[in-house]
């Protein structure tokens, strides 16, 4: 049976999907980036070909996606990862028409088609704002793994206010949050309402549609997904797979290239200019 | 009436987002006492160490001091000041005292820069500033050391060796950080990562100043004005020569204390 595959490449994290000709997911792979982008790529695709019991070179097809793309030496081609999220988001939720993307260092709104096209995108990929870095920054300066601080945020009676857009800067607002004896879980809560704040500004650049689904990293965060619901008044898609989507996306154009036999165009979106960057 | 009346002290505090600096001035001339302490996260608390350092560097009590004039973005928060006054007008009167000449003035703090255009004697008369993003401010650099795992004192230096700068395309301090890392994976020289960081910043103060209008003289304050590195590329982007001086971190505190001194003569008279 044929095997295709897609290796997302991120700032943060390298995914990969395996999926056999049917179209089914049968193996997965997630690693730290590192310094080191090509041997993240190598890491986590023999990892998604050994949990499927498959060779590697088996694999028919692999398709690299994600900022490290062109990093993944065995990848057949290239697809951006706004491509691919469109992709995944609809074969992981059909009705998906709006994707929020949160990632290491990127965030981004997407709309697409019922047919998983991308209609419109805009990104912030100039500034750590209102992205997982950001995160990151309040994690470490509360102390606390990246892995908790969304359950914390959850237990927050009262939000803070956080007032700094700057990643660096908020690193001082909240040392000085934490001097005044605010409660951890006040200054998280803050935290990622200032996140869905500015992924929501992000989202209503390009028309805010039922359903949302959300994907990237910071998806696994529960804190983060009840701010972006409570902010948006509506449900969010997420699962367990949602850090995966941009390697399902390429995986899935890697499918259909190898049942076209030969590779169909695709159609790389244009951010729209009016949109661009989130920046400052 | 008392003889030491006649003297007149004032002391003036700057309450950066880094470094708290507190100087003592005599008849608005004399230095009697510059010091620095790390701000951290009581603003209060490094004020009044601050001052307490500078009494005992020159050796008087508070008593002795007539006016305390207080600047910086923790101003507001030290309960022992006179007055408080904005850094804008702050580092254009210190920057007058440094080098009198000055119309110009740059001032590259841990959270902030700024750009001011004054006249021949030292009111503002134009500035901007970036107080939002850590980008073009000492923090950025903080990032970029941290990120190649030098320490801060050592970039400035070091930045001067380069021979082929890095660019560093990204604007931003904490993606700054990533990007450099890349550029050490990648085999680049610290001391080429380093000047590209240091003309990044230059960059971004320099678009500040040209909005203010560049004239001569241009005087370089706050705490990046230490940094070797940072004067090197401002002054070959700039095409021009930049005055600095080891007193240059502390042009806010001596605006404040010459400030506080003129408030202080007014208040006398009017009384």
């Amino acid at each position: 049976m044929t095997h295709v595959a897609g290796v997302d490449v991120g700032s943060t994290a390298t995914k990969a999907v395996l999926l056999d000709g049917n179209g089914k997911i049968v193996g997965t792979g997630i690693c730290p980036t590192g310094a080191n982008v090509v041997r993240a790529a190598e890491r986590v695709f023999s990892e998604a070909c050994k949990t499927a019991g498959v060779e590697e070179y088996d694999v028919a097809y692999v398709i690299g996606t994600g900022y490290g793309r062109y990093k993944v030496p065995f990848g057949h081609a290239q697809v951006t990862e706004i491509s691919c999220h469109a992709k995944g988001a609809n074969a992981l939720f059909p009705a998906t028409r709006t994707i929020v993307d949160i990632g290491g260092q990127d965030t981004k709104a997407i709309k697409v088609s019922p047919n998983g096209d991308v209609l419109d995108f805009c990104m912030n990929d100039k500034c750590a704002a209102g992205t997982g870095r950001f995160l990151e920054a309040a994690a470490t300066v509360l102390d606390l793994g990246l892995d908790a601080i969304g359950d914390v945020s959850l237990r927050s009676t009262a939000p803070l206010k956080i007032t700094n857009v700057c990643t660096v800067f908020v690193e001082s607002e909240i040392v000085s949050h934490l001097a005044k004896g605010e409660k951890v879980e006040d200054i998280l809560g803050g935290v990622h309402n200032a996140i869905a704040g500015r992924s929501v500004a992000l989202l209503r650049r390009v028309g805010i549609e039922d359903e949302v689904t959300f994907t990237g990293g910071v998806s696994r965060n529960a804190g983060m997904v009840h701010a972006l619901a409570a902010r948006l008044n509506t449900r969010i898609n997420v699962n367990p797979m949602s850090q995966f989507v941009g390697a399902l996306g390429a995986a899935m154009f890697s499918l259909e290239r190898v049942r076209h036999g030969t590779a169909p165009p695709i159609a790389e979106p244009k951010e729209n200019a009016a949109n661009a960057h989130g920046g400052h | 009436m008392p003889t030491e009346a006649t003297e007149m002290r004032t002391l003036g505090i700057d309450i950066g987002a880094g470094g708290t600096k507190a100087v003592i001035l005599e008849d608005a001339r004399t230095i009697l006492a510059q010091v620095t302490v790390k701000t951290g996260t009581n603003l209060s608390d490094a004020a009044a160490a601050a001052e307490a350092a500078a009494l005992s560097a020159a050796g008087l009590q508070r008593s002795d001091v007539a006016y305390v004039a207080a600047t910086g973005y923790g101003r507001y928060q030290y309960p022992g000041r006179d007055i408080q006054i904005t850094e804008i007008t702050c580092h254009a009167r210190g920057a007058l005292f440094l080098f009198p000449a000055t119309r110009c003035v740059l001032d590259i703090g841990a959270q902030s820069s700024r750009a001011i255009h004054c006249d021949e004697r030292g009111r503002v008369r134009k500035f901007k500033m970036n107080d939002r993003c850590a980008a073009g401010a000492g923090r950025f650099l903080e990032r970029v050391s941290r990120g190649l795992e030098v320490r801060l004192e050592e970039i400035g230096d070091l930045s001067v060796k380069a021979t082929d700068p890095t660019p560093i395309s990204s604007i931003c301090a904490v993606i700054a950080e990533s990007e450099v890392i890349n550029h050490v994976t990648e085999g680049r020289k610290m001391e080429d990562i380093l000047a590209g960081a240091h003309a990044s910043i230059a960059d971004r103060v320099i678009a500040l100043l040209r909005q203010v209008g560049v004239e001569d003289e241009v005087t370089l304050t706050g705490g990046l004005s230490v940094n070797a590195g940072m004067v090197k590329a401002l002054e070959a982007r700039l095409g021009r020569r930049v005055n600095v001086s080891p007193d240059s971190g502390y042009a806010g505190a001596f605006g404040a204390a010459l400030l506080g001194h003129r408030r202080l003569e007014k208040l006398r008279r009017a009384s």
